[in-house]
Formats: structure tokens, sequence, C-alpha cells
């Protein structure tokens, strides 16, 4: 038997499993420098981090770019330590074209003469702290943190300071949507699950039509209808309820309006099916006790509601939280979530470290989700399709 | 029960009702709107429409970039299904037979690839297969895109083995079958509502998948979903329209089919219980 599941496992490990592994694996992952630079990290992990480093540190410095120079290592080594301190990249490939290692005399004299900056303490400082083959700095970076001269976290100063609005901007807005979704979705549930089997049928449909349709597609249909001369605008115009168009799209409003639309039935599917099971006898019997309606729905009907709703509402999030497609078509700028910085961090500013740091941390937030509600409802309930 | 707790009821019962048509209208209206609009024959996508036409429905079926999108969504997706329908039917039997107390490990394994972020599967298939040479190889997609398919497929048939009687394909060997001849009269009719679901499910997956042709694909291998994205960021011409409306089509024939089947299946099994 094992044997029939062994090609998926196997599949699996390789396709999905390995890559997500060497991802994340990223996020800490440094081999660059010690594996580009061998004799300055040995020459400076004997130096104390305060002023400048000896003539040694230099000339293992000079041989090393020298080593490198020519080669497309030189600005790959560049564009790694200019994650750490910007302008380092024409820095090293500077100094690595340029550096003559015969020149007699004090090697620190040539390298600050081809560059003063090899006169100051920060750019030694930060091959000195990225000497090891691990590092913290994208997963610091990713929460606004770093090191300072003496080695200590500090936080990072206000306009390079981005991450932390962004994680909090991200959960904000998967956590309205997933609210959005419990206040609209339940009604739905609901009532499907108080109508006739043939009624909630087709009611289910309405909810399955959308479900089937792709995200692409429905976040597609947004963008039209919600455009400054989209359908939205123009019947809002011809009842007489705004003068002129309103922007509806490439803004906050707009995202929530599709992502609630994409992400309500995950929501709406889960609880139907825990609402189906709850015997329409109790709530009578709850009211022939002298409940009032809205007490026996809140001590009655909701309790048992509730697995549906912390299914619904968790499955809604967490798909939420992972978002790139919807924010991309229809937010604006401001309303990007991490998604987002993970494809720009890769595409556009090709910084693996960091695209896997908040990988890593995305990856963390979900599965805390997840384990915690694996705990409070079970998985099973999960699988909706 | 007290005249005036009626009266309440019957108001909640009644603002319960109307935010249902609310919501189920919020739902359905977006799919239904963008119909009409792509048979406009104007440049915009915007009412009242100039004339009915199908010009764009035109410029869908000849134009080179969505003829050969629409080509290589389909054999993408039906190379995928193949793959992934076989390996997971027999990741399923295996499953099901398995006494083990690894046996959740390994479902929750298979079940994996849906509830992590889509864009990070992608970039990290993307950041993998730059080292093993993948990008933008047609084998390197089917790979990625089985993963993402596989789920669903044993989640299907799973599901569909939970309700299989094991008794049946013992009492035809009873009878004098082999293993593959029971398999084949017994056990495959049965299940076969189920796989056949798993295989739609695998294809949807597959047909509008998006963020992983973004990253892995080569820019040749423009999909339908490929080109929409693109479409709409850039020109957002009405053929965007049209080609959204083509895969509302799509989606909803296949759902119909799984709806189809899962009813065949209920039947089926129903008979052979009562």
């Amino acid at each position: 038997m094992l044997g029939l599941v062994a090609p998926s496992i196997a599949f699996l490990a390789l396709f999905f499993v390995a890559p997500l592994g060497f991802f994340l694996f990223r996020s800490v992952d440094n081999s660059e420098v010690p594996g580009w630079l061998p004799r300055t990290v040995t020459a400076l992990a004997r130096w104390n981090g305060a002023g400048l480093p000896e003539e040694a540190a230099y000339r293992a410095l000079a041989e090393d770019l020298a080593a490198l120079s020519g080669s497309t290592a030189l600005p790959l080594l560049g564009r790694r330590l200019n994650h750490n301190v910007p302008g380092f990249r024409g820095l090293i490939t500077g100094t690595g074209n340029r550096v003559d290692l015969r020149q007699a005399g004090s090697m620190r004299e040539q390298l600050v003469s081809l560059d003063p900056r090899w006169g100051e303490s920060t750019y030694w400082q930060t091959i000195r702290r990225e000497r090891h083959a691990l590092t913290p700095f994208y997963l610091l970076t990713a929460l606004d943190l770093r090191h300072g001269a003496g080695g200590e976290l500090q936080r990072v100063p206000g306009d390079s300071a981005i991450f932390l609005g962004l994680l909090g901007r991200t959960l904000t807005i998967s956590v309205v949507v997933t609210l959005l979704c419990v206040l609209l979705g339940f009604p739905v549930a609901a009532t499907m699950a108080g109508s006739s089997p043939a009624r909630a049928n087709a009611l289910l449909i309405l909810v399955l039509i959308p479900f089937w349709t792709s995200l692409l597609v429905r976040s597609t249909a947004w963008v039209i209808l919600l455009q400054n001369q989209g359908v939205v605008n123009q019947a809002l115009v011809g009842l007489g309820l705004i003068d002129r168009p309103v922007p509806l799209i490439f803004n906050r409003l707009g995202l929530y309006i599709a992502m609630v639309h994409v992400l309500l039935p995950f929501m709406v599917l889960p609880l139907y099916s825990v609402l189906k099971g709850i015997p329409p006898e109790l709530m009578r019997a709850a009211s022939s006790l002298g409940a009032p309606p809205w007490t026996a729905f809140r001590l009655v009907y909701v309790p048992q509601a509730l697995p549906g709703l912390v299914a619904g509402a968790s499955l809604v999030f967490v798909l939420a939280l992972g978002y790139y497609v919807t924010p991309a078509l229809v937010g604006g700028p401001g309303d990007q979530m991490i998604g987002y910085f993970i494809a720009y961090f890769t595409n556009t500013a090709v910084n693996w470290g960091m695209a896997s740091a908040l990988g890593t941390i995305l990856l963390v937030v979900v599965s805390l989700i997840y384990l915690a509600l694996g705990r409070i409802v079970g998985l099973d309930r999960l699988a909706v399709r | 029960m007290p005249s005036h707790a009626t009266v309440l009821e019957r108001l909640g019962h009644f603002g319960i009702r109307a935010l249902t048509v609310l919501v189920l209208g919020y739902l359905i209206l977006p799919i239904l709107v963008i119909l009409p609009l792509s048979f406009t024959s104007g440049e915009l996508l915007v009412y009242p429409l100039p004339a009915w036409s199908l010009r764009w429905y035109r410029e869908f079926t000849t134009g080179p970039m969505w003829t050969q999108a629409t080509w290589n969504s389909l054999v993408l997706a039906a190379v995928t299904t193949l793959v992934a329908t076989a390996a997971g039917m027999l990741a399923a039997f295996g499953l099901q037979g398995l006494r083990s107390r690894f046996k959740p490990v390994l479902y929750g394994l298979l079940a994996l690839p849906l509830i992590i972020p889509p864009v990070m599967v992608a970039v990290a298939l993307f950041y993998y297969y730059a080292r093993l040479g993948l990008v933008g190889t047609f084998s390197g997609l089917v790979f990625a895109h089985t993963v993402l398919a596989l789920p669903f497929v044993v989640i299907t048939v799973a599901a569909t083995l939970q309700g299989f009687d094991r008794n049946l394909p013992r009492a035809a060997a009873s009878l004098g079958a082999s293993p593959l001849q029971a398999f084949r009269k017994v056990t495959l009719p049965i299940i076969l509502p189920g796989v056949l679901s798993g295989a739609v499910f695998a294809f949807v997956t597959s047909f509008d998948e998006l963020l992983v042709i973004l990253f892995v694909g080569s820019p040749e291998q423009r999909t339908l979903p490929r080109q929409i994205f693109s479409g709409v960021s850039e020109t957002m011409s009405p053929t965007v329209a049209a080609a959204a409306v083509v895969l509302i089509g799509v989606s909803l024939i296949l759902m119909a089919v799984v709806e189809l089947l899962r009813r065949r299946s209920e039947r089926l099994r129903g008979a052979i219980h009562s």
C-alpha cells in the first residue's frame, strides 16, 4: 500500500517540499560573503570591530577582490553587500577592478586612495558582521530591526522602517475582509440551512458559480465594473446618488469589494455544512421555554454554529494573508500586501534574502493559525472543494 | 410566544432574507454584468453598448496571441490532469489501505500545497528551477501544476473510497475474477465518478493557474490567465472581457460535470446498498 502512495510523496518531496525548503533557507543563507572573501573574513575575525582593522585585513581584502576581478562573482558580491549598506556595490566593483597587488607600500593607503570609504569603519564592520555562513540580517530587516555598530539590536530609522507597517497592513486587510465575510456570509448560510432542499440547492448554485470562476477572472470583472466609467459608477450617477464618478478602484475600498467577493464562498460553504446539521427543533424549544428570538439565537444557535464560523473565518483569513493577484489588479500602491513584496523582491529588486525572509514570516503566521485551528475544529473540516 | 416577539422575529427573518438576496446579488452580478459587455462593438467596456457585435470574440479566436495562449493552456492542463489523476488516484488507494500511524502525516503532506500561499509556491519553484535549469520548460510547468492539482485528486478520490465496500472486490475474487478483472469490472465503475471529479478539479486548477506561469514560465509560454493578467494590467481591450467570459463558461460546464458525477455516485451507492 505504501508503494501506491510513494510516487506522489516522492513527487511532492522533489517539487514542493525541497523548493520551499531551499527558498526558506535563503532567508538565513550567507554563503556568498565567506565563500568569496575567505581571507578577509579570517583576518576580520581577529579584529574587535573598533576603529579600523589592521594592514593584514586590507591585504586580505585586496587579494580576495583581485581574485574575483573580471568574474561575475564581483558584481554579485557587490549586490549582496549592497543589501546591507547602499553604495557597497560600487565600492566593491570599483576597488576590485583597479586594485594592484604588486604595488609596493601599505595596502591600506592604496585602498583608501582608490576609495576613501575604505577609511570608514562602517564598511569593515559590515563585512565582519556578515563573515559567517548564516546571517540574521534579512529576518531582522523584515522586522525593521538591525545590528548597531556595537552589535546591539536597534530599530531601523523612520524612513526605512517599512516592513512592520507592511505586516500590519496585510493583517488589517485580512481581518477586515474576514469580518466582512462573516457578516455577509452568516445570513446567506443561515437562509440556505433553513430552506427546503430544492431551494437550498438553488441558492447553493449561486454561491458555487463564483466559487468555480477563477480568481483572476473575478478580479478582472471588478476592474471593469469599478473603473471611473464603469458600471458601478454609471449606476450610482444614474440613480442620482452621486454627481460625478467616485474613485472605486486602485484604493482600499475597491480592494475590499473585490477581495470579499473572491473569498466569501470560502466562508459560506463550510458554515452552511455546519448550520445544516443544527436541528430546527432546538430554536423552537428555546422559544417555547420563553427565550426571545435574539436570546435564543445568541445562546442556542451561535454556539452550535461556532465550529463552522471558526473554520470559515480562519480559511478566509489565511487565504487573504497570502493574496497577490487581486491587490495587484484592484488595489493602489498603498494597498499591496506581503505577497506583492515577495514578488517584488524576487522580480524587481532581485533580493532573494528579503523575498525569503518575508515568505518565512508569512508562512510562520499561516502555520500558527492552522495549528491553532487544528486544535479547535480539526483540519478535515476545511476541505471544502 | 408573546406577540411582540413574533413581530420582531418576522422583522428579523425579513432582514436576513433581504440581506441574503443582496449578498447573493453581489456574488453573482459581476459575472452577469461582464457577459453583455463582452459583446460590445466599441473599444471601451462601458454601457450603453454602441451595438452588439462578436468582434472581440473573433479577435479572441483568431488573434495569434490569444489562440496560442488557449492552445498552451489546454495542452498544459491536459498533461497536468493525466499526471495528477494517475498519481493522486494511486495515492488515495494506498492511503486507504494503509494501517500506519503515519497515515495522517502522509495525508497532511499530500494536502499541504492547498494551504501554502500560491505566490510563495511560485517564487520558491522559480528559485529551485533556476538551479535545475527548469525555468521556461514545459516539464517544469507540468511538475509545478501537478503539485497544485494533486491534493484535489487525492481528497476527492479518498472521499469516494471512504464509502466504498471493500467486500465487493473480494466477492468478485471469490467468484473467480483476477485482481485486475475485479478492479476493472467492480471497483472502477463505482469509484469512477470520484476519479473523474478529481480529474476535473486538476484540470481547472491548471487551466486557471496564473502565478506559477508568471514566475517560471518563459515569455513564449503564455497561457490564457497570463494573457488576461497582462491585458488587465496594460490595455484592457474588450478581448479580455471576451476571454473572461470564455473562462467563466468553461468553469460552469466543469462545475456542472462535477455536480452530475456527484449525483451519479450517490445513486450508484444507493443502488448497491439497497
